[in-house]
C-alpha cells in the first residue's frame, strides 16, 4: 500500500483542477497580453481566477490579488518590497521558526545593515506575543509572521498581531502557505496588508503563487518588466498555473465550508497520533494539540533517528517527512525544533505526518500497522534503548564537549 | 532525498551484525545522541590477535546504520594489524561510496575502530583520538587532531569538505576560520613531504648495487626502450654509477641530458638521493 502523508511538503493535483488547467497547455495557449482575441480570451480566464482567490482569501477587490511563481517569491516581494518603499525605516520584525523563504531572507537583510527581531516561541511552539508588541517602534518596517508552521501545524494569534499593528501603522505580513485550504483565512479579520500562498500546497499545481496586497499598501517590485500583475510581479503569466490556483482556492472554499470535513480530517490525526503515542513510553508529540491546522502532527521519537525512520517507512510504502538533522542535509535538527526547546534526544527523532483531504481511514490504519515494526527495529539497533527490557539502556554516551 | 548506493539500502534494511557481545574483549563507545549519531562497537579477538567478532549498536540515519554494518564485516577474521589500517574511505568504498554530506558516518565507523584497538591494547582512551588534542568544533566536540587525519586521509581541500567528513564548523560556524587555519597548514605540509622524501638509512654497497640493478632493469631500461633505445649497467664505485647508452641513444645528442635529467633521477628517487651517473669511458 502507498500512503502519502507529506502533504504539507507537496500536494496532489486535484483531478478536478487538472481537467481546469488542461485546455490551456493545448488550444488556448494564447498570450493574455495579445490584441488579438485568440490570447485576449485567456485573460478574461485570468479574472475569473484573481475573482476565485480574492473570494478564498475574503478580499474586497480583485486586483489586491498578484500572482507570482512561488510561495517564496510571494515572501521576498512582501518583505524585500516592503523595505524598498520604506527606505528609512531598518528594523524587521520576525519568528524564530518562520520558513527558510523568510529566514534566509531576512539574515541576508542583517548582513545589509537592517535589525531583526525573531520572536521567541515556548515549548508548545506558541508564540510570544507581548515580545512582538514590545519589539515594535518607530524605525520597524515590517512585521512578517507565519500563519501556521509548516513542521508543527501550530497556529500563530495573527488576528491579534494584526490589530496591534494596524493602530501602530506598521505594515503586516502573514505568511500563510501552510493555512490556505487548512483553516479559512479571512485578511480583513487578520488585518494584514500582504499576505503569501502558495498552489501546491493545497492540490493546485507546483509554480504558481499569490501576494495578497491591500489596496493603498505601498510596496515596490522586485522584478522589473513587462505591464503584467499591474507591474507588480511582471512577467508572462503562468496561465495553466494561475488558471489552477483559482479552481483550487475554490474547491478549498467549498471544502472549508462543508461542515464536519476538517472535523473528519482531525479526527483521523489524531488517531495515528494517540495510537503511536500511546505506543511507544519514547515518543511524545511536538508543539500544541489544540491550537493547530487539522492536518498535522509531529512526533518525537527518543533513541532513534529521524532519517532511518523515513527510509524505513519508505520501504513500506509510507511517504513522511522529519525534522531531523541528516535528512535535511544540515548538521543540526530543525530550527523549528530546537526554537520551542524540544531535547536533541528527540528532535533527532522527528517525524511529521501530514494529512490531505484525499486521505482515507484505511491509510491511517495502515500507517499505524506498520510504524511498532519499524520503531522496534530501529530501537534494537539503537545504544540507547534495551530492547530486552524495553526501557533506556544504561549507557551514559554524552557530547564530547 | 539522498542518492544511496544500493550497498547502502541493503546494509540499512538488513544490517549485518547487530546486537551486543556479552562476553566481548574490548567495547566502545563513539558520538552522542546531541550529535544525531552514536555507535557501540564490540569485539572479540582470539589469543593470535584475530577479530573473530564484531557487533554494533548504531543511533543515526541510514548510513551510520550502513557504515556501522560495514565496519563489522570488514575487521571480522582480520588480525587487529590489519584492521588497524582500515580507513574511513575504506569503509565508504565498501558502500560503493557515500554522499559528500554523509561522509562523516564512515568515520565515525573509522573512529570507533581506532578506539577499539587502542584500548585492547591498553593504551589510554581517554587519550585516543577523538578526544585528544584541542577542541575545534564546540558544537560537536571535533578535535584538530581528528581534523587533520581526516584531511591527509582524504586529501581534503575546503571546509565543506571537512564538515562533511567530520561535522565540524557544520552548525554556529564559530570554528571556520580555525578549520581553514588548519587545512593551509596539513597542506603545507603535504606539499613539504612531497618535495623531500622519507629519510632512508645508509645502504650498503651490496643493497645499493641490487637497487642499481633493480630499478635500471624496471623503471629505467623499459622507459628508454619505447624510444628505441637501452642501458647496460657497466660499472659502480660507492654513488658513482657507470652505464653505457645503447641503441638510438647511443648516438642520441640529447645523450646528456639523458642520462642527467631521466637515469639520474630515476636512481635518485628510488636508490638514494645524492647518486650520480656517468656515461662509461667518459668519465
Amino acid at each position: 500500500m502507498q500512503v502519502y502523508l507529506d502533504n504539507n511538503a507537496t500536494t496532489m493535483v486535484d483531478p478536478e483542477v487538472l481537467e481546469a488547467i488542461l485546455p490551456f497547455f493545448t488550444g488556448r495557449y494564447g498570450n493574455p497580453s495579445s490584441i488579438h482575441s485568440f490570447g485576449g480570451s485567456v485573460g478574461s480566464e485570468i479574472q475569473k481566477a484573481r475573482e476565485r482567490v480574492a473570494g478564498f482569501l475574503g478580499a474586497d477587490h480583485d486586483y489586491e490579488i498578484v500572482f507570482t511563481g512561488t510561495g517564496t517569491e510571494s515572501d521576498n516581494l512582501a518583505i524585500s518590497g516592503t523595505i524598498a518603499y520604506y527606505t528609512n525605516k531598518k528594523h524587521i520584525i520576525t519568528s524564530r521558526v518562520e520558513h527558510p523563504a523568510v529566514v534566509a531572507l531576512c539574515n541576508k537583510l542583517e548582513r545589509d545593515g537592517y535589525r531583526i527581531t525573531h520572536v521567541p516561541v515556548d515549548r508548545n511552539g506558541t508564540l510570544d506575543l507581548e515580545y512582538l508588541m514590545d519589539s515594535v517602534d518607530d524605525d520597524t518596517a515590517i512585521v512578517s509572521i507565519m500563519y501556521a508552521n509548516n513542521e508543527t501545524g501550530v497556529i500563530f494569534p495573527v488576528e491579534k498581531i494584526g490589530a496591534f499593528l494596524r493602530e501602530r501603522g506598521v505594515p503586516f505580513h502573514v505568511d500563510a502557505v501552510q493555512a490556505a485550504g487548512k483553516v479559512p483565512i479571512d485578511v480583513n479579520r487578520i488585518n494584514c496588508d500582504l499576505l503569501s500562498i502558495s498552489g501546491h500546497k493545497f492540490h493546485a499545481p507546483k509554480g504558481v503563487g499569490v501576494l495578497y496586497v491591500r489596496r493603498g499598501t505601498r510596496i515596490r517590485p522586485i522584478l522589473y518588466g513587462g505591464h503584467q500583475e499591474k507591474g507588480r510581479r511582471p512577467g508572462t503569466e503562468n496561465v495553466p498555473g494561475i488558471v489552477g490556483i483559482g479552481k483550487a482556492a475554490e474547491m478549498a472554499a467549498a471544502h472549508l465550508s462543508r461542515p464536519g470535513e476538517m472535523k473528519k480530517m482531525a479526527s483521523m490525526r489524531d488517531r495515528l497520533e494517540k495510537t503511536v503515542l500511546g505506543m511507544f513510553k519514547n515518543s511524545m508529540l511536538n508543539g500544541s494539540a489544540e491550537n493547530r491546522v487539522p492536518n498535522t502532527t509531529n512526533i518525537g521519537f527518543e533513541f532513534i533517528e529521524g532519517e532511518a525512520i523515513l527510509l524505513y517507512l519508505d520501504q513500506a510504502g509510507v511517504s513522511a517527512s522529519s525534522g531531523s538533522a541528516c535528512s535535511s542535509g544540515s548538521l543540526e535538527p530543525s530550527h523549528v525544533l530546537r526554537a520551542m526547546g524540544v531535547p536533541f534526544t528527540s528532535a533527532h527523532g522527528s517525524i511529521r505526518f501530514s494529512l490531505s483531504r484525499f486521505t482515507t481511514g484505511e491509510e491511517i490504519d495502515y500507517v499505524i500497522s506498520v510504524i511498532p515494526g519499524i520503531v522496534n527495529r530501529l530501537l534494537e539497533i539503537s545504544p540507547y534503548w534495551d530492547s530486552a527490557k524495553q526501557e533506556p539502556a544504561p549507557v551514559n554516551l554524552q557530547a564530547k564537549t | 532525498m539522498w542518492n544511496y548506493t544500493d550497498k547502502v539500502k541493503e546494509l540499512y534494511t538488513n544490517p549485518r551484525n547487530v546486537g551486543s557481545i556479552s562476553d566481548a574483549d574490548v567495547v566502545v563507545e563513539v558520538g552522542s545522541i546531541v550529535c544525531g549519531d552514536a555507535l557501540k562497537l564490540y569485539l572479540k579477538i582470539d589469543a593470535n590477535d584475530v577479530i573473530t567478532d564484531a557487533k554494533f549498536e548504531t543511533f543515526g540515519c541510514g548510513s551510520a546504520i550502513a557504515s556501522s554494518s560495514a565496519l563489522t564485516e570488514m575487521i571480522k577474521g582480520r588480525t587487529v594489524e590489519e584492521a588497524r589500517k582500515i580507513t574511513n574511505r575504506d569503509i565508504a568504498d565498501f558502500l560503493g561510496g557515500l554522499p559528500e554530506e554523509k561522509m562523516h558516518c564512515s568515520v565515525m565507523g573509522n573512529e570507533a575502530l581506532d578506539k577499539a584497538i587502542a584500548k585492547w591494547r591498553g593504551e589510554d582512551i581517554s587519550h585516543s583520538e577523538d578526544t585528544d588534542g584541542e577542541i575545534i568544533c564546540h558544537c560537536f566536540g571535533v578535535t584538530d587532531k581528528l581534523i587533520r587525519k581526516v584531511i591527509s586521509e582524504n586529501k581534503l581541500k575546503t571546509v565543506e569538505d571537512v564538515t562533511n567528513y567530520t561535522k565540524a564548523g557544520g552548525a554556529c560556524g564559530s570554528c571556520i576560520p580555525r578549520i581553514e587555519d588548519i587545512i593551509s597548514d596539513e597542506l603545507k605540509k603535504f606539499a613539504e613531504s612531497a618535495d623531500r622524501p622519507a629519510e632512508k638509512k645508509p645502504l650498503t654497497n651490496i643493497k645499493r648495487l641490487q637497487l642499481v640493478e633493480d630499478t635500471i632493469a624496471n623503471v629505467i631500461r623499459p622507459e628508454l626502450q619505447k624510444d628505441g633505445g637501452n642501458i647496460d649497467l657497466v660499472d659502480i664505485d660507492g654513488k658513482k654509477v657507470y652505464v653505457a647508452l645503447r641503441g638510438s641513444c647511443a648516438n642520441c645528442r640529447l645523450s646528456d641530458l639523458t642520462l642527467k635529467n631521466f637515469v639520474e633521477d630515476k636512481l635518485r628517487e628510488f636508490v638514494e638521493d645524492d647518486m650520480l651517473v656517468f656515461e662509461a669511458g667518459r668519465d
